[in-house]
């Protein structure tokens, strides 16, 4: 670090970054493929999550058409329906949210809201890519070995996922494992990325306080997600070689199709364990950066400063922290000890307290706020009212009792849509539609952003409410027909044939938003450089969007945290980041 | 799961130390200005690659405690048959020790500006860490003789699985020792190459770390540790 001589009263030196640090592309290659600038990265990142994400809406489409006009279809069979669950889950879980919030915004953001050039380490930000397409790349073919994809479920639980009862017993599972392997492997180049820069590049002025919510939420997700991945890293490995090499490390002793196989005595409750140990954080991975991005969403729309912002920080962190000793809750059901389940009750219902506080924050943020009903706020409401809705019946399965005889109910799939698919995807969208003007230069369409959002926020909850119901009634997850069954009543039928003509509205209300994402990156309104009025360091760039290094010849100096909006006395209703105070004035500053 | 337990209880430690040491207290919405905060850096003086590192072996750190637990929690099955230590495997610690010597006295070596002795310590400690994965395919190949096959009892899935982890890691840092030993070859900056030699020896030194715990397991030294985990859990 270099050591600059500081004065109060002369104002502060600049502080210049030589251009050697910087790294040049030579070629078209190196420019927009194998690019080293974080931002480049990051639009590759977030259109194959993207890409990867819509396969798996073609997939969620294929499973309500089965279940809302069973036997109607007869190209879909029950071993393709498990298939097509297993890979709906993983996908959008692992390969869309977490890729697109860690990868995409958290490698658009950091370097721009903290104030650095780039990522520290480039090369190794490359290669993170390279290596989640190739994951991505594996997984698809999946779909065209012979056998198909693996139809375990997105838990991949032994001894199922490996018998040969399971469809994708040859190739699928097989490739599934090695997929996540490399994602694993690809994710923590890239996480190693994000928790240094944001440790050692940001500029100066920039204290850990003054960072805005997005960069404390991808942060703290990225730190926990590197220390969880390793769990299903290994039980990945060891679920590998049970199928490859016939060892026995979570296979029990069986008979299978009358034959005694070859495995003997090893635990299935272990592979729960260790699945869980990474499962649950995975909610809270996908969760925090959700979290910081609405914060910044909520005060940006509504014109004021965030509500608590301290308690904010601190609930991220909490969360952050409790979400390792929460798995178990998952495992009330599979044998392991009943005593755990008291405990893991206990913690489960303890993060609801930071949780909610932060809820309590938006919505006093919100309070007398001056509420713009942009399409970023809209989502960002429709996230708040989302999350508390799946935290509400989370509260419900927390609880042994409770979560017993809903256990594998399609009560347990309309909660975790609810918080953790529809809220995420809500702050997704409003992500996108937030900062698309500093990615592009240009506005996406208001109209058709109107038109998306309520199509797609009603149209959900037309889907996962209904859902709550059919759990409650006893309707069980991942069965392909459930044909005449004494307790579902023949209302519960239409009631699932009308979820799934919603599911169908709300899929094509997504190819509106690829449309408005294409359209407006060439006829979109032009944006200029702080289109909201936001006071945050991104919005500051010289240029938009913003150039190869982010700043100019300077790093901005930071005077001040990310949320003064509407100040008294202030000449505009918001003061950017890195506006001297009146009397302080940076030396060398443009003239 | 309490070896993992025991490990996030150890980096939940080191991160609240470290947000204690942040100003998590400040109320930024009435700090305004820059003065307090340029004064002391708000960055950590060290090196972006060394605070890399640092993460990296908390990443490599749970992956191994990951392992540990799985070790454990499957060795109460009744089908575990502990499998016999080849002794092929303490002279193998012993290289891995030697290794980790030599790289140690690279790197002060490297702060003497002593460039020769460092490329000499480089390559000893290459090469011992070459031996030491050469050992532990003899000692696979000596278990796979006697008849301890990766399949035949999970003990020996676990030995074989734990220890090829490890020798991956090993390799990987073979790759950036290798790169490090050319650095200094063609002679760049004193800085830039102390910087490398001492991040090489850090790893080594976790690595080395790594593996006796690992060779406390496998040869049963920790059962009773691992005993008294389990009986505070249940």
């Amino acid at each position: 670090m270099v050591d600059i001589p500081f004065d109060t009263v002369a104002g502060i030196p600049p502080a210049e970054v030589g251009e050697v640090e910087l790294y040049h592309p030579k070629s078209w290659w190196t420019r927009y493929v194998f690019s080293q600038d974080a931002k480049v990265i990051a639009i590759q990142y977030s259109i194959t999550a993207l890409s990867i994400g819509m396969v798996a809406l073609v997939l969620s489409w294929l499973m309500r058409l089965q279940l809302g006009f069973p036997g109607t279809f007869s190209f879909i069979d029950p071993n393709q329906y498990l298939q097509f669950i297993t890979m709906h889950g993983m996908i959008m879980v692992i390969y869309l949210l977490t890729a697109l919030f860690l990868g995409g915004f958290g490698n658009y953001l950091i370097p721009l809201m903290v104030g650095a050039r780039d990522m520290v380490f480039p090369y190794v930000n490359m290669l993170s890519y390279w290596v989640y397409l190739l994951a991505v790349v594996v997984l698809v073919s999946t779909f065209f070995v012979p056998g198909g994809p693996t139809g375990a479920g997105w838990t991949l639980y032994p001894p199922q996922a490996i018998l040969s009862g399971t469809p994708g017993q040859d190739w699928g599972i097989v490739l599934m494992l090695a997929s996540l392997i490399l994602f694993i492997i690809g994710f923590t180049m890239g996480g190693l990325n994000y928790v240094v820069t944001v440790l050692q590049a940001r500029t100066r002025g920039m204290t850990l306080m003054r960072l805005p919510l997005t960069v404390w939420g991808i942060f703290t997700a990225t730190v926990m997600a590197l220390l969880a991945f390793p769990a299903l890293f290994v039980a990945s490995v060891m679920l590998l070689l049970d199928r490859l090499l016939g060892t026995s490390f979570f296979m029990p002793t069986l008979v299978e199709m009358g034959q005694l196989t070859k495995y003997g005595g090893g635990s299935p409750i272990l592979f729960q364990h260790l699945f869980w140990f990474f499962g649950h954080p995975e909610v809270y991975i996908v969760a925090l950066p959700a979290f910081g991005i609405i914060s910044d969403l909520i005060s940006v729309h509504a014109r004021k400063n965030i509500f608590g912002y301290r308690m904010m920080v601190w609930a991220i962190v909490a969360i952050g922290a409790l979400s390792f000793v929460v798995w178990a809750h998952h495992m009330y059901v599979s044998g392991m000890n009943p005593y755990f389940g008291f405990f893991f009750a206990t913690t489960t219902l303890i993060i609801a307290i930071p949780t909610a506080i932060k809820v309590y924050n938006w919505v006093l943020t919100l309070w007398r706020g001056d509420i713009h009903l942009t399409v970023p706020m809209l989502f960002a409401l429709a996230f708040i009212v989302t999350f508390v809705n799946g935290g509400l019946t989370g509260l419900f399965l927390g609880n042994v009792v409770v979560d017993v005889p809903l256990s594998d109910t399609m009560f347990v799939v309309a909660h975790f849509h609810m918080v953790m698919g529809i809220a995420p995807i809500m702050a997704v969208f409003g992500g996108i539609y937030h900062w698309y003007p500093k990615v592009t230069g240009r506005m996406l369409d208001e109209a058709l952003g109107r038109f998306h959002f309520w199509v797609s926020f009603l149209g959900a909850y037309a889907i996962f409410f209904p859902m709550h119901y059919l759990g409650l009634l006893g309707m069980p997850r991942r069965y392909h027909d459930i044909g005449e069954t004494a307790f579902v009543p023949a209302s519960a039928h239409d009631l699932n044939a009308f979820m799934s003509v919603a599911a169908l509205i709300v899929g094509f209300a997504q190819l509106v938003f690829l449309f408005n994402l294409i359209w407006s990156l060439f006829k979109g309104k032009e944006a200029g450089d702080n289109p909201w009025g936001a006071a945050s360091l991104e919005w500051q760039t010289p240029e938009t969007p913003p150039g190869h290094g982010n700043w100019g010849k300077e790093l901005p100096i930071v005077y001040r945290w990310a949320y003064d909006y509407s100040v008294p006395g202030a000449s505009r209703d918001f003061v950017p980041q890195n506006e001297p105070p009146a009397g302080l004035s940076a030396q060398g500053a443009h003239a | 799961m309490s070896a993992i337990i025991l490990f996030m209880a150890g980096i939940a430690t080191i991160a609240g130390w470290w947000l204690s040491q942040q100003g998590l207290a400040a109320k930024p919405w009435l700090e305004e200005g820059v003065a307090a905060d340029l004064r002391e850096d708000s960055t950590s003086s060290l090196p972006p690659a060394k605070i890399g590192l640092g993460v990296f072996l908390a990443v490599v750190g749970s992956l191994f405690a990951l392992f540990i637990s799985a070790y454990s929690m499957r060795m109460n099955m009744v089908d575990w048959r502990t499998l016999p230590v080849p002794k092929l495997l303490w002279f193998n610690t012993g290289v891995l020790v030697t290794s980790s010597i030599a790289l140690q006295w690279a790197y002060m070596a490297a702060r003497r500006n002593d460039m020769d002795s460092v490329i000499i310590g480089l390559l000893a400690g290459g090469a011992s860490a070459v031996i030491f994965l050469v050992g532990q395919l003899l000692a696979w190949q000596q278990l796979s003789v006697a008849g301890y096959f990766v399949a035949s009892n999970p003990a020996n899935s676990f030995f074989y699985l734990i220890t090829a982890v490890h020798g991956l890691h090993l390799m990987g840092g073979l790759v950036a020792l290798g790169r490090t030993t050319a650095k200094v070859w063609r002679s760049t900056e004193v800085t830039q190459v102390r910087l490398s030699v001492e991040l090489c020896a850090i790893y080594w030194h976790f690595l080395l770390l790594v593996w006796l715990v690992l060779l406390g397991l496998l040869t049963g030294w920790t059962d009773d540790f691992v005993d008294i985990c389990r009986q505070l859990l249940t």
